[in-house]
């Protein structure tokens, strides 16, 4: 305890302590945090807050009860994954009409997307939330992943993910930044133009390997900044703007030195 | 003399060399007799201008591809061989894979220094593909090409033409899906010619695509057969160049039969050696900092899947634009079930067939509406030849134009718009857009050769406004200086051909005057639209005036303001 005391005054105490608070408030909730809600179990109390805000924000387009009208699909039977994917990407509720619905920011928080997908979920059955493990990618097979992503994948999201261009401006986004989750769930409910990819075509395992694959990207390209992922075309522009005209610099430079 | 020859070996302790380099030196001329060649080459004059070195950045990417392709063919296996990938990558360990896709990971992963090869040798390929045509831009726009430098401009055409062959075979070697793709696509284009289009596919193949012949084909096609055409051509281009002499921008003192520059030893020796140097570094750099043509992104070849973004590298982007432009409606069925490919026919082959006839013909084309059989040495500037210009500034759109309808879909997702509509507003562009960038261009050139004129005519202008007795309020503008004055009238405005009647003397039809006449047409299209320069007598007649207008103002014409010039206004 003397030594303890001994350095109670040394200049680097305060951050020492301030660490160690920190990292004691972060462990206690890591230790009582709420595990993130499974929508496995759904409350009747969760339904009706999900039906309330269904009513107030989605049955303009969806319906009173979400059957669908002209402009927008019903929602009977699409699950809970469909919901929880557009709401929690920020796709829906749409801002404005468009070829499709864009990614932005959430409009609802975890509880209110959790009760909305409990109440689709409960018109009529479908694709649940995946589990965590169901999404793990350290238990998937990132060559295997590679496989199917190249087959089945590719051709819109680009070899990598790094997204594509769609008919009358639609697009396949980049998934770099998407999440396991939600990039389970949309394999599993193909949402907008995307075809669905159920369990007869890749199978929960194929998708986690999948995401593996994904995940496999987010470590870099061995070879340098990846400039973007976009292949030859923006390696073509970076010939040009950056590696020749820098060369054309040089030859100015050059043939301006007193001769 | 006679103490020279009494005592010879007086003169040897003068004339022997002394140092170790000078004795090498001596060793080798007394055997080859090359110091001959030495001196002749030290002492050439070349005229100095930076964007003289823009064909050396062509041929300095050329050996920073040499290089590295020599490190690269020693660890290559140009086989299509299916082999089990063991090595590292999870993303595709334990993958079949030809020999050629599994080498080039083993290169990239396992070689030391090898990904860095690699990555330098593709940034080279397009770096040299770039340079060569920023080239032949100077070369076009300056009128390089004319008499005696018709056939150099062939064979840097040929160059080109060998450039793309030897991008777009080592481009294929990988056999990853991306390059599979881009030969699947050529493919289709050798099966769309008529009648022999099918056999052609199949001799290139070796059978029905893809074989398991493509890549050592290939593999010769791009290590042996194109760059020994590269090199050999390059010495010939580069002999051509001097025997021709280099040609050197338009000022005072140059004329067609002079050549003012500095000699190659030792001013354009230390220059070349910097380019280099500082090429290869900006090579190193890009290919150790930016990933470029990351194989195992794309995986092993495959014929079913095409990922989103599958484009060839930036010169054959006008190609596959082409492609993407062309209406699919254009495939015929004609009787007897013959399919006419004409949606794949017209883009692939007649589009850049009809690009690079009009690049190869248009020096004799120019030649022949000119009527000029004369040398030039000098060059012209691009004003002043302005429909010249302007036909290579719509050939640049055009090859812009088709090279973004490549990136169609790129361009859809990075400014959000749809790719249909981007199709079609091309597909307008293509014939609009140089149309319209041709007749800006001729325009522009036109007005800065009114504006040179102007400027000959009555100087710079000063700021200083002289009032006379009269009241009369004029600007005093300071004459050009002689330089500046050779510049912008030392240039001829090609006339239109004459056209002789159409009949002779005695009313007898002439034989060949539809052609002529159409020749003549064709002239006049080229320079009928001109501006004279300045003639001698002209400059007289202004400077009459303007002396006048000087010898006022040293008279004491009041000065007034108005001028930015506070210091002039002040003497």
């Amino acid at each position: 305890m003397k030594a303890l005391a001994a350095r109670r005054h040394h200049r680097a105490a305060p951050v020492v302590l301030l660490l160690m608070a920190l990292l004691a408030v972060g462990g206690v909730y890591a230790a009582f945090a709420p595990s993130p809600a499974q929508a496995a179990t759904a409350s009747t109390a969760d339904i009706e807050t999900g039906k309330k805000l269904f009513q107030a924000n989605c049955a303009t387009c969806h319906g009173p009860s979400a059957e669908g009208t002209d402009i927008a699909p019903s929602l009977v039977g699409v699950g809970a994954a469909a919901v929880d994917f557009q709401v929690s990407t920020g796709r829906m509720p749409m801002a404005m009409d468009g070829p499709q619905a864009p990614a932005k920011p959430p409009q609802m928080n975890e509880e209110q997307t959790a009760a909305l997908a409990a109440y689709v979920a409960s018109l009529g059955a479908g694709p649940a939330i995946p589990t965590d493990d169901q999404v793990d990618p350290t238990q998937g097979d990132a060559a295997e992943g590679m496989a199917l992503f190249r087959t089945n994948c590719a051709m819109c999201h680009n070899a990598v993910g790094a997204g594509g261009a769609l008919s009358s401006g639609k697009a396949a986004p980049s998934l770099m930044n998407t999440s396991d989750r939600n990039i389970f769930q949309a394999m599993e409910t193909g949402p907008g133009p995307m075809p669905v990819f159920n369990d007869a075509v890749i199978t929960a395992e194929g998708k986690r390997d999948i995401i593996a694959f994904l995940t496999e990207q987010d470590k870099g390209s061995a070879g340098g900044n990846p400039l973007g992922g976009l292949g030859p075309v923006a390696e073509g522009l970076w010939a040009w703007v950056l590696g020749l005209a820098v060369m054309i610099g040089g030859a100015v430079w050059i043939g301006a030195k007193s001769s | 003399m006679s103490t020279t020859a009494s005592n010879p070996k007086d003169l040897k302790k003068y004339t022997d060399p002394k140092t170790p380099a000078g004795k090498a030196a001596d060793y080798l001329d007394q055997r080859t007799s090359i110091g001959v060649a030495v001196k002749e080459f030290a002492r050439k004059v070349f005229p100095d201008h930076w964007s003289f070195m823009l064909g050396e950045i062509a041929l300095f990417s050329f050996v920073v591809l040499l290089i590295t392709g020599v490190f690269l063919a020693l660890f290559f296996q140009p086989s299509m061989a299916l082999v089990r990938w063991e090595g590292d990558l999870p993303q595709l360990h334990g993958q079949l894979m030809s020999a050629a896709f599994a080498s080039t990971l083993d290169l990239s992963f396992e070689v030391r220094g090898g990904l860095l090869m690699r990555q330098i040798h593709h940034w080279s390929a397009l770096i040299f593909m770039a340079s060569i045509v920023v080239h032949m831009l100077r070369v076009f726009f300056t009128g390089a090409f004319r008499k005696p430098r018709e056939l150099n401009w062939l064979v840097g055409m040929t160059l080109m033409i060998l450039g793309l062959a030897a991008g777009f075979s080592g481009y294929s070697l990988p056999d990853d899906v991306l390059s599979g793709n881009g030969l699947r696509i050529t493919d289709g284009v050798v099966k769309s010619i008529p009648i022999i289009g099918s056999y052609m596919s199949y001799f290139i193949f070796g059978g029905e695509f893809p074989g398991e012949h493509i890549v050592a084909r290939l593999f010769t096609v791009h290590i042996l057969l194109v760059p020994g055409l590269i090199l050999a051509l390059i010495g010939l281009h580069l002999f051509l160049m001097v025997l021709h002499k280099h040609t050197q921008y338009p000022g005072g003192g140059r004329t067609d039969k002079n050549v003012v520059g500095f000699p190659a030893f030792p001013v354009y020796v230390a220059k070349m050696g910097g380019n280099f140097f500082f090429i290869f570094g900006v090579l190193a750099l890009m290919g150790a900092t930016l990933s470029i043509n990351s194989v195992w992104n794309y995986g092993p070849y495959d014929p079913s899947p095409v990922s989103a973004g599958a484009q060839p590298d930036w010169y054959m982007l006008f190609l596959e634009g082409s492609l993407r432009l062309m209406p699919g409606q254009a495939e015929i069925v004609t009787w007897g079930d013959f399919t006419l490919s004409l949606n794949v026919l017209i883009p692939a082959v007649v589009i850049p067939g009809l690009l690079f006839t009009f690049l190869l013909a248009y020096p004799f084309l120019e030649a022949k509406v000119t009527g000029d059989r004369r040398e030039h040495h000098v060059l012209d500037r691009p004003r002043n030849v302005p429909v010249r210009t302007g036909l290579g500034v719509a050939f640049l759109t055009a090859f812009v134009i088709l090279a973004l309808a490549g990136s169609n879909d790129l361009i859809a997702t990075h400014f959000h718009l749809s790719i249909n509509a981007i199709t079609w507003v091309f597909r307008v562009l293509l014939f609009v857009g140089p149309w319209f960038t041709f007749q800006v261009t001729k325009r522009i050139c036109l007005g800065l050769q009114r504006k040179d004129r102007e400027l000959v005519l009555h100087g710079h202008e000063s700021g200083r406004i002289v009032r006379f007795a009269s009241g009369e309020y004029v600007e005093v503008h300071t004459p050009l200086s002689d330089q500046e004055r050779w510049l912008r009238v030392n240039y001829e405005a090609t006339r239109p051909l004459e056209l002789a009647p159409a009949a002779d003397a005695r009313g007898v039809k002439r034989k060949g005057y539809a052609s002529e006449k159409r020749w003549h047409q064709l002239s006049r299209f080229f320079y009928e639209d001109r501006v004279e320069p300045v003639t001698p007598t002209e400059l007289a007649a202004a400077h009459t005036t303007h002396d006048a207008l000087a010898a006022a103002d040293e008279r004491g014409g009041e000065l007034a303001t108005a001028s930015s010039h506070s210091a002039d206004l002040e003497r």
